[in-house]
């Protein structure tokens, strides 16, 4: 890809993202912002590019906890939201008294 | 050792695969900005996430395979505990720590691509050099950045502001000689300087500590958020340097909604973003000495908001007073108290003896709007079961609710009987301005950190509740 398409590409997603993102309600702030943390775990791929082609032993080392960072960015951001995202779900009523 | 190989880098399958990724992420998040469907929408941004990091590891040519098992292995279980361990009330430290090591993983990929690109010789294209000089100085930022906030958040440095003297100045500098060791870097790329470059992602590192280290702790979410922005503009970077749509797509995003939120987030606060980085302040008020008339922090919403807030409660208490009266809201109040009921809601009111200044006037007006007679709760009933109450919402009543009674002997009020709404989980004043009550004294309550204000007509607001719950 030329360095102008992924310009291109880079300023729609930028859009995007502020389109996606306006008027959320205040609750959902905290839950939103760690989803899109869990999302930019997507530089784990970059760890797997240079881990996957490395060919010294300093780069695996580097290469082997920048995967392991993205990987605790990725699987911590997305179940952490999802803990958070937990509140929203309607609990069981158990008691069955008049309203 | 070739092993799953199947997809070309660049190819258009690996591409097309790309695309159906971050088509997720882009649904996963729109889905996020509503409370029905959040949940299902984080699910749907994880499996986006699935997707691409499979697609990434059927690259024609990964090798290294048991370094990758490795690091997913470890950096999987660390997460997984880490976040199945963590309580409630410390998710945003969590999510500063995994904002953190995406920093992190940035710096790391970036300083790994120089070496490969310094190993192959010969002069390494601009184009992918600046930005991974770019990806090393904001992952590094962001990586320190979000460990500081980590600790403050954590109690393991103290959450009030510190700042060295000669700050900005400091900053001033270490910013300067970041770019200029940049601009080294990129016009030496025949043959860049490593040693220069692990003296940028130093530097970087210190700026990413000296920046956080004055910012107090009731300001960290929002300085959580931004590093978060940061991260992703960072993760698009080195989208640019490793030639991958899906970085830079992902990252960009994260970039621009990251921005927007940290913005909507300051605005709640009733702060800007500016001012949060640079006024050094946003514990409590320095020095203890604030006067009732000054401008303090507190948070302020929309009856969205506070329709979201009561709805996925299990009890709410409301606390009417003379305000509530004078907008003849009982009405609208009953109706929303109607509606969190069909939801499963268990509603009270809690009647301070004086609350619509003469007593026994309030169960009247409520008793009027056929609520029934057995919500309503004496003070003296109602206090101990505050702290078990989800929400409690002091609709135009104020100094009935004034923890200054209770805490401050020097206070006008001192002594008074209140009911002590602070206790509950959250509370929602709604009300039409800050200004003190019937007594003219500021109310400490408004500034709490569990307190959000909805600044409206209390008959106006309510019936906009009541309008947002139905719609839940």
């Amino acid at each position: 890809m030329t360095l102008f398409t992924e310009l291109a590409i880079l300023v729609l997603a930028a859009f995007v993202g502020f389109e996606v993102i306006s008027k959320v309600p205040t609750t959902l702030h905290t839950p939103l912002m760690s989803q899109t943390n869990a999302i930019h775990g997507i530089v784990m791929l970059g760890g797997l590019i240079v881990l996957g082609y490395a060919d010294d032993g300093l780069e695996y080392v580097i290469g082997t906890i920048a995967v392991a960072f993205g990987a605790i960015n990725i699987v911590g951001g997305f179940m952490v939201t999802d803990r958070m995202l937990g509140m929203f779900s309607k609990k069981p009523k158990p008691k069955a008294e008049d309203k | 050792m070739t092993l799953l190989a199947v997809l070309k880098p660049g190819g258009d399958a690996a591409t097309a695969l790309y695309i159906v990724a971050f088509s997720l992420f882009i649904i996963g998040l729109k889905k996020g900005t509503h409370p029905t469907s959040a949940k299902q929408g984080n699910m749907v941004a994880a499996a986006g996430m699935a997707v691409a990091v499979a697609t990434t590891l059927l690259l024609d040519g990964m090798g290294n395979w048991g370094l990758i098992i490795i690091g997913l292995g470890v950096g999987s279980a660390v997460g997984f505990v880490a976040s199945v361990r963590v309580q409630m009330t410390e998710m945003p430290q969590m999510v500063a720590l995994y904002n953190g090591v995406g920093g992190g993983a940035v710096a790391l990929i970036a300083w790994s691509e120089l070496r490969h690109g310094i190993s192959l010789g010969g002069d390494i294209p601009l184009e992918e050099l600046i930005p991974t000089l770019l990806a090393a100085v904001i992952g590094s930022v962001s990586f320190w950045g979000s460990n500081v906030a980590f600790a403050k958040l954590q109690d393991l440095i103290p959450t009030r502001p510190l700042s060295v003297p000669g700050q900005q100045v400091v900053n001033a500098v270490l910013l300067i000689g970041i770019v200029a060791a940049c601009v080294n870097i990129a016009v030496n790329n025949g043959d860049p300087s490593e040693a220069l470059f692990i003296g940028i992602l130093i530097a970087a590192a210190l700026l990413g500590n000296l920046v956080v280290l004055p910012i107090g702790g009731a300001d960290m979410p929002v300085v959580i958020s931004l590093l978060n922005a940061f991260t992703g503009l960072s993760a698009a970077a080195a989208g640019f340097a490793l030639d991958n749509v899906a970085l830079i797509v992902a990252g960009t995003i994260v970039g621009s909604s990251g921005t927007i939120l940290t913005m909507e987030m300051a605005t709640a606060m009733n702060r800007s973003v500016a001012n949060i980085l640079f006024a050094g302040f946003g514990g409590a008020p320095a020095g203890g000495g604030g006067g009732p008339t000054e401008e303090r922090p507190h948070t302020s919403i929309g009856a969205q908001d506070a329709a979201i807030k009561l709805a996925y409660a299990d009890t709410v208490v409301f606390v009417p007073g003379y305000g509530l009266a004078v907008a003849q809201a009982q009405h609208a109040v009953k109706e929303v108290a109607d509606q969190l009921e069909k939801r499963g809601v268990t509603v009270g009111y809690a009647i301070h003896p004086v609350a619509g200044r003469m007593p026994g006037h309030m169960n009247v007006l409520l008793a009027e709007a056929d609520v029934p007679y057995e919500q309503l709760r004496e003070m003296e009933e109602i206090n101990p079961e505050l702290p078990r109450t989800d929400v409690a919402v002091v609709i135009g009543a104020n100094d009935v609710t004034n923890p200054a009674a209770k805490n401050d002997p020097d206070s006008p009020i001192a002594g008074m009987p209140i009911i002590e709404v602070s206790e509950a989980g959250e509370v929602i004043v709604i009300k039409r301005s800050l200004s003190p009550g019937f007594a003219g004294i500021d109310n400490d309550l408004f500034y709490e950190s569990n307190t959000s204000m909805l600044f409206d007509d209390a008959k106006k607001a309510a019936a906009d509740i009541a309008a947002e719950i139905e719609q839940l």
